[in-house]
C-alpha cells in the first residue's frame, strides 16, 4: 500500500512543476551547474511500508467464504481493521457486513488518489458497528473512469458523502439517485482534490463570469 | 410526490437563505411547499468552502493544526483535539497525564460554550430574545478562561501534538470551579424560562422527529442521535483521552424530537460540569508534552481517529506516505452528516418549524463546507 505513495510532496504536481522546466531554459546559459538538480527527486529512500499486520479472526474469515476472491486483504494497522476488496465487490461486502454483521452505521465514504498507479483511487468506506462497538474501512481500489456502485440502496447516508466524492475526485457512481457536486459551484471545472489539481488553481473562466475578477489570487 | 388536495393546489417553491439570520450563517434550503406544508427540501452549501482537506496536504502536520479550528469555530478545541490524537495516533504516542486532563477540561468548556451558543440562537429563533443575552453571559466567562490560557478566544489552537504548548496559568484551576459552581444555578435558570414555557413546548414538541433507526440510516450522531433514545457517546464507547475514569451520565431522550434535543443539550452542559470537577481534581504536576521528534514523521500508513465534538462524530482519516506532510486528510464532520437528515426532519411540518428544525441540529456552517 506504502509504495504507490511514493509520489507525495515532490511530485505533487503543480505550482513547483513549474520550476524544473524553467531550470531546464536557464540550463543553455549556465555551464552544467544546473545538470545534478536532475537526480535528487529520486535519491531520498522510498518510504517505509505501513506495518499491517494480517488481521485473523471470524470476521474475516466468514467474509472470506461469502466472497472469495474478492477479498483481497484483511489486515490491522495500529488496531484498525480494515479489507482491501475488488471493485464488484464494494457495496456486496457493505451490504453483508449491515446484514450479517451489525454494521449499520456508515460513518464515512472517501477517496485518496494516487495518480501514479493504475487503479488510481483508493474509496474507502468507513463503517460502524453499535452492537459491537467496533470500526472497520472498506477499501477498494477503481482505475479512472470506473463507475462504482453507489451505496446509497444500503446506507442512505451515503447520499451526500458520495456526492462530496464526486465533487472532489470526480469518481462517478452508478444509481447514485442525485449525483451532483455538492460544495463546488455546479458549473466548476475540475475536481480539487485530485493530486495533479493544483493548490494554487482555479477554474478561471468561473471565477470571472461570476465574481466579475480577473484572478480571485 | 406532492398530496393532492381538494383544492388541487400547486406547488410553490420557497428560496431560504443564504443570507437569512436563522440559517446559522451561509446555508441555503430551498423549500418546496404546498400551501404552509413542506413537501420537499434541497439544501445548497457550499458557499464557506475554503478548500481545507487541500490545504492539508501542503501543510506540514503541525502547521495544520491551526487551520481545523476554522472549521467548527464555536467548538475550536474540540477539532483541535481530533486532529492531534489522530496525528497522535499515526505516531502512535500518547500526551503525558497531565495534558490529558487539562485537554479534558478544555473541551468540556468548549462543549459548555457551542451550547451555550446553541441554545442562545436556537431560543432566538423561535421568538424567544432574552436567553441570548444570558447565555452569551456565561460564555464570555468560558472564552476569558481560554483567552488566559493561550491568548484566544475563538481560534484557540489549544492543544499541540504530543500535548500542550503552554502549563497552565495560575489560578486556572480556582478560576475553572468558580465557573462551574456559577453556570449551574444559571443552567437551571434557563430551564426556568424555557422547559415549562408555553410557546417553546408548543413550538418544540412533536417537531422535526427523527427516530433511532432513522438517525443509524442518515448517519447521524451526537445530541440528535441520543435525543431518539441511543444511548452512545463516544466518550464512553471508545474512549479517548482518558475519558474512561470520569464518572459521567449520558442523557437521553424519548421521541427524538426538537424538544428531547433541548433536554438532551442541557444535561449535557451539567454533566461537562461534573468533569470538568473530577478532572480538576486529577490535575497532577508533571510534564506536558510527551517526546515528539522536531519533524514529525509518521511511519507510512492510514488511522481513522473520532472524538465526540459537540455536535457529534467528528473524525479525521489521515494517510501518512512517510513524509512531513500529510498524504490525505479527510474530516469527518459532524454537521455535515447531520444537515442530510435535514429532509427527512423536516416533510410534512409548516415552514415556520423549520427554523426550529435547522436551529436544533445545532450546525455550524464553517464545518458543514469545510
Amino acid at each position: 500500500m506504502a509504495d504507490e505513495q511514493k509520489s507525495a510532496p515532490g511530485a505533487a504536481p503543480e505550482g513547483e512543476s513549474g520550476s524544473p522546466p524553467a531550470a531546464k531554459s536557464a540550463a543553455p546559459t549556465a555551464p552544467k551547474a544546473s545538470v545534478p538538480p536532475k537526480t535528487p527527486p529520486p535519491s531520498p529512500p522510498p518510504p517505509p511500508k505501513m506495518a499491517s499486520t494480517p488481521w485473523e479472526g471470524d470476521l474475516p474469515s466468514q467474509l472470506k467464504e461469502s466472497f472469495g476472491a474478492a477479498i483481497r486483504e484483511c489486515a490491522t494497522y495500529l488496531g484498525q481493521n480494515f479489507v482491501v476488496v475488488a471493485p464488484e465487490a464494494a457495496i456486496p461486502v457493505i451490504e453483508f457486513l449491515k446484514l450479517e454483521a451489525d454494521f449499520d452505521y456508515l460513518v464515512d465514504i472517501t477517496a485518496v488518489d494516487y495518480p501514479k498507479r493504475e487503479e488510481r483511487f483508493d474509496l474507502v468506506y468507513i463503517l460502524y458497528s453499535f452492537a459491537r462497538n467496533e470500526r472497520i474501512r472498506v477499501i477498494t481500489r477503481i482505475r479512472e473512469g470506473f463507475r462504482p456502485e453507489s451505496a446509497t440502496t444500503v446506507h442512505l447516508t451515503a447520499n451526500w458523502l458520495e456526492r462530496e466524492v464526486y465533487d472532489m475526485f470526480g469518481i462517478e457512481f452508478a444509481n447514485h439517485p442525485d449525483l451532483r457536486r455538492i460544495l463546488m459551484p455546479e458549473d466548476w471545472q475540475g475536481h480539487p482534490l485530485r493530486k495533479d489539481y493544483s493548490i494554487l488553481k482555479m477554474d478561471e473562466r468561473w471565477v470571472r463570469e461570476n465574481l466579475g475578477i480577473e484572478s480571485a489570487q | 410526490m406532492a398530496e393532492r388536495t381538494f383544492l388541487d393546489s400547486t406547488e410553490l417553491v420557497l428560496n431560504m437563505g443564504p443570507q437569512h439570520p436563522s440559517t446559522h450563517g451561509v446555508l441555503r434550503v430551498i423549500l418546496k411547499l404546498d400551501g404552509e406544508k413542506i413537501i420537499g427540501t434541497d439544501c445548497v452549501i457550499g458557499y464557506l468552502h475554503r478548500g481545507v482537506e487541500k490545504i492539508a496536504e501542503h501543510r506540514t502536520y503541525a502547521m495544520f493544526a491551526p487551520y481545523v479550528d476554522r472549521m467548527d469555530y464555536v467548538a475550536a478545541v474540540s477539532n483541535g483535539l481530533g486532529y492531534c490524537l489522530a496525528v497522535e495516533k499515526l505516531l502512535n504516542i500518547e500526551a503525558p497525564p497531565r495534558a490529558q486532563v487539562t485537554r479534558v477540561i478544555l473541551t468540556e468548556l468548549n462543549r459548555i460554550a457551542s451550547h451555550l451558543l446553541w441554545l442562545g440562537t436556537h431560543a432566538l429563533d423561535i421568538g424567544a430574545t432574552t436567553p441570548l443575552f444570558y447565555t452569551m453571559r456565561e460564555r464570555e466567562e468560558i472564552l476569558k478562561i481560554f483567552e488566559n490560557y493561550c491568548g484566544a478566544r475563538l481560534t484557540t489552537h489549544a492543544f499541540r501534538i504530543g500535548g500542550l504548548q503552554y502549563e497552565l496559568y495560575e489560578g486556572f484551576e480556582e478560576e475553572t470551579l468558580k465557573f462551574c459552581d456559577w453556570v449551574l444555578p444559571r443552567i437551571d435558570e434557563y430551564e426556568e424560562l424555557l422547559t415549562t414555557n408555553r410557546i417553546w413546548v408548543d413550538r418544540l414538541k412533536g417537531v422535526g422527529i427523527l427516530n433511532a433507526e432513522d438517525c443509524k440510516a442518515y448517519g447521524v450522531t451526537g445530541p440528535v442521535l441520543r435525543a431518539a433514545g441511543v444511548e452512545w457517546d463516544l466518550r464512553r464507547m471508545q474512549p479517548y483521552s482518558g475519558y474512561e475514569q470520569y464518572d459521567f451520565r449520558i442523557p437521553t431522550g424519548q421521541n427524538g424530537d426538537t424538544y428531547d434535543r433541548y433536554l438532551v443539550r442541557m444535561e449535557e452542559m451539567r454533566q461537562s460540569v461534573r468533569i470538568i470537577r473530577q478532572a480538576v481534581e486529577r490535575l497532577e504536576p508533571g510534564p506536558i508534552m510527551a517526546k515528539v521528534p522536531k519533524v514529525i514523521k509518521p511511519p507510512a500508513g492510514e488511522v481513522y481517529v473520532s472524538i465526540e465534538a459537540p455536535k457529534g462524530e467528528l473524525g479525521y482519516f489521515i494517510v501518512s506516505d512517510g513524509s512531513t506532510q500529510p498524504y490525505r486528510v479527510r474530516v469527518r464532520p459532524p454537521s455535515f452528516v447531520n444537515l442530510q437528515a435535514l429532509d427527512k426532519m423536516c416533510r410534512g411540518s409548516l415552514v415556520a418549524d423549520i427554523v426550529a428544525i435547522i436551529g436544533t441540529i445545532d450546525i455550524v456552517l464553517g464545518e458543514v463546507d469545510r
